[in-house]
């Protein structure tokens, strides 16, 4: 890593004794990006865009909340109407976690077409998985601080969940709410929490870019980067190609902030926290209902759990699942097929997800939630023994040469 | 090029070495040890506080209870139902076989008398209130309660009959104070 020779005295003076302007230069303008991404690519970067916003507004907001059963419902509905913009920031924060979940599983679908988890990114994609666990953990707790019934209700299921653990389950439940019930320790410490777990979020969003620039971004032929043909400067080509998409992320975002505002939401939620009374229908937020269609899945308490977890868990052992040589779904025939069934499998899992558990809704749930493993545990281990790869282009500047020919 | 002098040397493998080795050990363990034992607190500090703890107990007048309804009272933050169960109830709940029940368990151990029967509403799957003590409410294949969280549907013991719950609606406990009284807690 050769330093840079900066002009400017004062930035030549700071960089000798705090490297920072050499870092930036290190991994934003010379950062050499292979010249094919297309605009899959740009999600993770949209991810970061939406971490800051749920940070930022949610600072503000927690100027105006008060984490306490007898007043956090009604301190929500003073953001609303009372508090000077504060129906915008608290919208822009609901539905931010909404369009920061849609960038993340668009995000990990681009990694899992084009076998970006695969060495030598096993530790980027793991990174990329807690990143996922962390931002699941918060946004649940989020979701109990304005203190309506789904926040109530959700957090007794949710927390319930634990009790399924042999012998020591139910002082855990205890421990997790510092009484008998979901009630104002919980609200607190929830609070607590989510406002601590963006910050661990951020850190290991930072961990993440350090293994990428490590290993240097992958891309839509798979092939490793073989000399500066293959790439170009991050800045300003990906800087500009970046800040077009975050363009039409708000575009869009914003329109559900303006427009639509509770469409991700549930009526129920408008209804004060009753300890007494469990809604007939509870759903969790959208982002969770795959989840927790697996966990209906199974008939059995401690099953379901298992198999919750463990949808994430095994996640963690793709980059050996999937035994193909070749990264890139572009040249796998077969697996392209599968690719698209399992991406379809993960959306009836959250469309059963969102419904009663009876009638043909379990069985549809069942098979769907058996795919779900079938596809990671056996056909992925299988396809790359069996599956006859298309011939891979020479390099990457082979590949868009030939595309363009 | 000499060894820099702040190089420390490789004694370990001296004549002190083992003494050096039990030394590093030993104080490793002790802050290890020492560590552990300091996280206690933060952890404890998360498990329910004394006022919590101090044991609430609610009082129930029977009374106004009429044959074949229920009534839902607080106790530690949950729901506690308490239902008058009909002779009919009651003969379908004492003549169950054991080997119907998942969790099995006699009905006459799960009340002190047979017309009255104490429960905390609370379902044993994942925490939400079963529906059953409102005169509309379903109750369930086995006519006791019927949770719509996930399904389960309890019996007029409120013994687990079906569904994802592993265990019967537990019984707090609780003394008759007089006839038409009982104590919770
Ligand atoms: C990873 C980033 C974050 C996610 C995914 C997230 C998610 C959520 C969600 C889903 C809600 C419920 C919104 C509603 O229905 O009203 C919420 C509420 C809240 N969050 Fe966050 N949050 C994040 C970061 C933060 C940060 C950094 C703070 C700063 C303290 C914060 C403070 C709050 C407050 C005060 C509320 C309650 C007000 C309200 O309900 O709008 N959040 N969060
Ligand atoms: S909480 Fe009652 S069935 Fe799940």
């Amino acid at each position: 890593m050769s330093a840079p020779a900066f002009d400017n005295k004062i930035i030549k003076w700071i960089d000798e004794r705090l490297p920072l302007f050499t870092m930036l230069e290190h991994s934003t303008t010379s950062y050499p990006t292979p010249k094919n991404l297309n605009y899959w690519w740009n999600f993770g970067s949209l991810a970061l865009f939406a971490l800051v916003i749920m940070i930022l507004t949610g600072i503000f907001l927690a100027m105006s909340y008060t984490p306490h059963v007898s007043m956090a419902f009604d301190s929500v509905e003073r953001i609303m109407r009372d508090v000077n913009y504060g129906w915008l920031l608290r919208y822009l924060h609901m539905n931010g976690a909404s369009f920061f979940f849609i960038c993340v599983y668009i995000h990990i679908f681009r990694g899992m077409y084009y076998g970006s988890y695969k060495a030598p990114r096993e530790i980027l994609w793991w990174l990329g998985l807690l990143i996922l666990l962390a931002m699941m953990a918060t946004a649940f707790l989020g979701y109990v601080l304005p203190w309506g019934q789904m926040s109530f209700w959700g957090a007794t299921v949710i927390t319930n969940l634990f009790s399924a653990v042999p012998v020591v389950g139910d002082f855990i439940v205890t421990w997790l709410w510092g009484g008998f019930a979901v009630d104002n320790p919980t609200l607190n410490r929830f609070f607590s929490l989510h406002y601590l777990l963006p910050f661990v979020i951020f850190a290991l969003v930072a961990l993440h870019l350090i293994a990428l620039h490590t290993s240097k971004s992958s891309n839509p032929s798979g092939i490793e980067i073989k000399g500066p043909q293959d790439t170009i400067a991050f800045h300003p080509y990906y800087t500009i190609k970046d800040l077009y998409g975050v363009g039409v992320f708000l575009l869009v975002f914003l329109g559900f902030v303006f427009y639509a505002p509770n469409f991700f939401g549930e009526p129920d939620n408008y209804i004060p926290a009753n300890p007494m009374v469990t809604p007939t229908h509870i759903v969790p937020e959208w982002y969770f209902l795959p989840f927790y269609a697996i966990l209906r899945a199974i008939p059995d308490k401690l099953g379901g759990v298992i198999a919750m977890f463990g949808a994430i868990i095994v996640l963690f052992a793709l980059p050996w699942l999937d035994s193909s040589k070749v990264k890139s779904g572009r040249f796998r025939p077969v697996f392209k097929w599968f690719f698209w069934l399992f991406l379809v499998d993960c959306v009836v899992l959250g469309w059963v997800g969102g419904k009663p558990a009876e009638g043909h809704y379990i069985p549809i749930g069942q098979a769907a939630t058996a795919w779900y493993f079938l596809h990671l545990v056996v056909v992925l281990p299988l396809l790359g023994r069996l599956e006859k790869p298309l011939a891979l282009p020479a390099s990457i500047s082979a590949s868009v040469l030939k595309e363009k020919a | 090029m000499a060894q820099p002098s702040s190089t420390p040397p490789d004694d370990n493998k001296g004549p002190n070495g083992p003494r050096r080795d039990f030394l590093l050990i030993a104080t490793s363990a002790v802050g290890a040890v020492g560590t552990a034992l300091a996280l206690w607190p933060f952890v404890h500090s998360m498990n329910p506080a004394a006022d919590t703890l101090a044991l609430s107990t609610t009082e129930v007048d029977l009374s106004k209870v009429a044959e074949g309804m229920s009534i839902t009272v607080t106790w530690q933050g949950k729901p506690v139902f308490v239902r008058h169960r009909t002779a009919d109830e009651i003969k379908q709940a004492a003549e169950t076989p054991m080997a119907d029940l998942r969790d099995p368990k006699n009905d006459k151990d799960r009340v002190q008398k047979a017309e009255w029967l104490v429960l905390i509403g609370v379902c044993t799957h994942l925490g939400c209130i079963p529906l059953g003590q409102k005169a509309a409410d379903p109750k369930g294949d086995f006519g006791g309660w019927f949770c719509p969280c996930h399904g389960s549907h309890y019996d007029t013991s409120g013994r687990i009959r079906k569904g994802p719950a592993p265990l019967n609606l537990p019984v707090p406990k609780y003394t008759f104070l007089t006839d038409t009284s009982i104590r919770i807690g």
